[in-house]
This record gives C-alpha cells, sequence and structure tokens, in this order.
C-alpha cells in the first residue's frame, strides 16, 4: 500500500508543462514581455496550434477489442486522414496515443514505455470502459483500473466499445484541445470522466 | 478397449475410487498415485489424448487437481481427481506421461500455488515474476493491491 501511494503522489505532481520544452517557454515568455510582443506570439501561437492540430499523428497502439473499432475508424468509411489523422507504426513520429482497450498490470510498463518514447507534445486519448476505468474488468485482479494511473489522458472516451462515431468525436474534441493548446500556457482540461 | 472394460481395469488400481461426474470414468486418486494412475491411463486404457489439467480450490478442505484425457479410438473420457489436502500444496507431476501437461501445470502453479514435484521448469506463465500470491485461490482478495499500478 506505501507503494501504491507513493506511485500515486508521484502520479500527481507530474509536471503541468510535461508538454512543453522549458527553452522554448523562456524564449516565448521574452518575445511577449516585449512591448507589442503579444501580438507576434498569439500569431505564432495560433499557427503552431492550427498546424499540430490539423497533422496529428495517432500510434498504432491496439490493446483489445477497441482497437478493432479504432480500425474502423482509421478505414475508409468514417477516414480520419482527411482530419489529419495518419495511423503510423512508430511512437517516435507520433503526436497521439490512442490506449484502445483492457490494460493488465502485466502490459501497462509497455504502455508507460512507448508513451515515453513518443516526442513532445503528445497527447494520451483513453478509448473504451476498460482504458477509462477498467471497464468490466475493474475487480479483476490483473487489471489496471484506469490508464490515467500511467500517463496523463486528455480525452476520455465512453463506451463499450465506442463506435467509430464515438472515437471520431473524441478525437474532434482532441483537436479543439490542441488549439487551445499554448493560449492558456497549460495543459486543457480533460474532459470529464465517464465509466 | 471400450468404456466398460476401461471401468473394469481401473477399478483395480491401486488408490482409486470411481465416482461419477461429467466424463465417462470419473476416479478419485489418492495423491500417492497421481503419476502412476495418469500412466495406467495413457497405457493400458489408451488415453493418449491429454486434455486438460487444473485444480479447484475447496477452502477448508486444500486443493484438488483434475486432470482430463480421452481415448479417441474408443470415444470415452477419464477424468482423474487428488485431493492434496488441507494446507497441501504439493503434488506429483505427470509431465513424464504427458509433455503436454507442462504448461497446464505451470498455468496451475501460477494461479492455485501447487507445486507439482518432477516438473521440468516450474515458474509463472501469465503472470509477472515479480506476482505476489496465486490469485484464483479462494483466499485471494479481489482488492489485493499489486503497486504501482493499483
Amino acid at each position: 500500500m506505501k507503494d501504491l501511494q507513493e506511485w500515486q503522489e508521484h502520479h500527481q505532481r507530474r509536471p503541468e508543462g510535461d508538454k512543453h520544452s522549458s527553452f522554448f517557454e523562456q524564449v516565448t515568455e521574452g518575445i511577449h514581455s516585449f512591448p507589442g510582443g503579444f501580438a507576434v506570439t498569439t500569431v505564432a501561437d495560433g499557427f503552431f496550434n492550427w498546424a499540430r492540430k490539423s497533422s496529428v499523428w495517432p500510434v498504432s497502439f491496439g490493446l483489445a477489442c477497441c482497437a478493432i473499432e479504432m480500425m474502423a475508424t482509421f478505414a475508409s468509411r468514417f477516414d480520419v486522414e482527411r482530419l489529419g489523422m495518419v495511423p503510423w507504426a512508430s511512437p517516435r513520429h507520433s503526436d497521439l496515443m490512442i490506449v484502445s482497450g483492457t490494460v493488465t498490470i502485466k502490459m501497462a510498463p509497455m504502455l508507460e514505455r512507448i508513451y515515453e518514447q513518443m516526442p513532445d507534445p503528445k497527447w494520451v486519448v483513453s478509448m473504451g470502459s476498460c482504458a477509462n476505468s477498467g471497464g468490466p474488468f475493474r475487480h479483476g485482479y490483473h487489471v489496471v483500473k484506469g490508464v490515467d494511473r500511467i500517463v496523463p489522458v486528455d480525452v476520455y472516451v465512453p463506451g463499450c466499445p465506442p463506435p467509430p462515431e464515438s472515437l471520431l468525436n473524441g478525437l474532434l474534441l482532441l483537436q479543439d484541445q490542441i488549439s487551445h493548446f499554448r493560449r492558456t500556457g497549460q495543459r486543457a482540461e480533460p474532459t470529464p470522466k465517464v465509466d | 478397449m471400450t468404456a466398460d472394460r476401461a471401468r473394469e481395469l481401473l477399478g483395480t488400481y491401486p488408490g482409486v475410487t470411481l465416482t461419477t461426474g461429467p466424463a465417462a470414468l470419473v476416479a478419485q486418486v489418492a495423491p500417492e498415485h497421481w503419476e502412476g494412475a495418469a500412466r495406467f491411463a495413457k497405457e493400458q486404457l489408451g488415453c493418449t489424448f491429454f486434455s486438460y489439467l487444473t485444480a479447484v480450490d475447496w477452502k477448508a478442505e486444500g486443493l484438488e487437481v483434475i486432470a482430463w484425457m480421452d481415448n479417441l479410438e474408443g470415444s470415452f473420457s477419464v477424468q482423474l481427481r487428488t485431493r492434496l489436502g488441507a494446507g497441501n500444496t504439493d503434488c506429483r507431476s505427470i509431465v513424464p506421461v504427458y509433455r503436454g501437461a507442462d504448461w497446464m501445470e505451470r498455468e496451475c502453479f501460477d494461479m492455485f500455488g501447487v507445486r507439482f514435484a518432477g516438473h521440468p521448469g516450474l515458474r509463472r506463465i501469465l503472470l509477472g515474476d515479480d506476482w505476489e500470491g496465486h490469485p484464483l485461490l479462494k483466499s485471494y482478495a479481489v482488492d489485493t493491491p499489486h503497486p504501482p499500478y493499483r
């Protein structure tokens, strides 16, 4: 139990600016404090955010049955490529991880490792009841009760499994969050958690 | 080999008590005759197809190991059961008889903590090596914390 509490504390004090580069932050702050500099930074922010949200590449990371719905979302009928999303097979080129399915305790270190391999800024969409809270397997001995115990989650998509429309709505919400990304100076609030 | 003939033969094996159950032949075996009964089923009764091995936790009465093997020519099945006794987790391995029992016994060790003597490499198969406890035991609480993720 002691280890569990330590882990939760570590999770809570996870740096708010985990999607920022501190050097870039200083440069931006310098320009922003310069007389009239705010016009440059806000325009630059808008431009960068437009670029970020228009090319969100999710890493191909299917865990369980939700991955089938995720594949359907990526395929031609729903076609997320019109939103600029290309499912990419390497975490090193990706901006988004869609946690699609049950995360077991044995899988959790691998998931964390893949998340750490992604370059900043990066986002996480928790897809389905299992990733949100453990879902129907919450009382199993081997299931992580919500992927937000491992990585910070930006959008929770409810459903078991969420249909492609639902995931698509979650991705649009994520794009909305990304467009507010730098302007607020910190991470946007995650959507309310629904089991 | 027919099921009736097999019943006669199996009844003569020492330590075996025939009972009724899901299979054509269900035999309650004394733990010390466990491996011998499995060898008898394979060589004398012709049950060459090993189906599964698992265990049941009867709480205060202890663990019961169950194995199921089929005779495909005679179209009958044999289920062998052995009660290990309260608090006892030692059992003979039947891997020398059926090689297919290897992973079954590893899973049984993983989930129930039954230690099979004579197994070639008894270690966990599904859970991580650092896992504490055996989850399918009735005494394993559902909300047992497993740091760091829960």
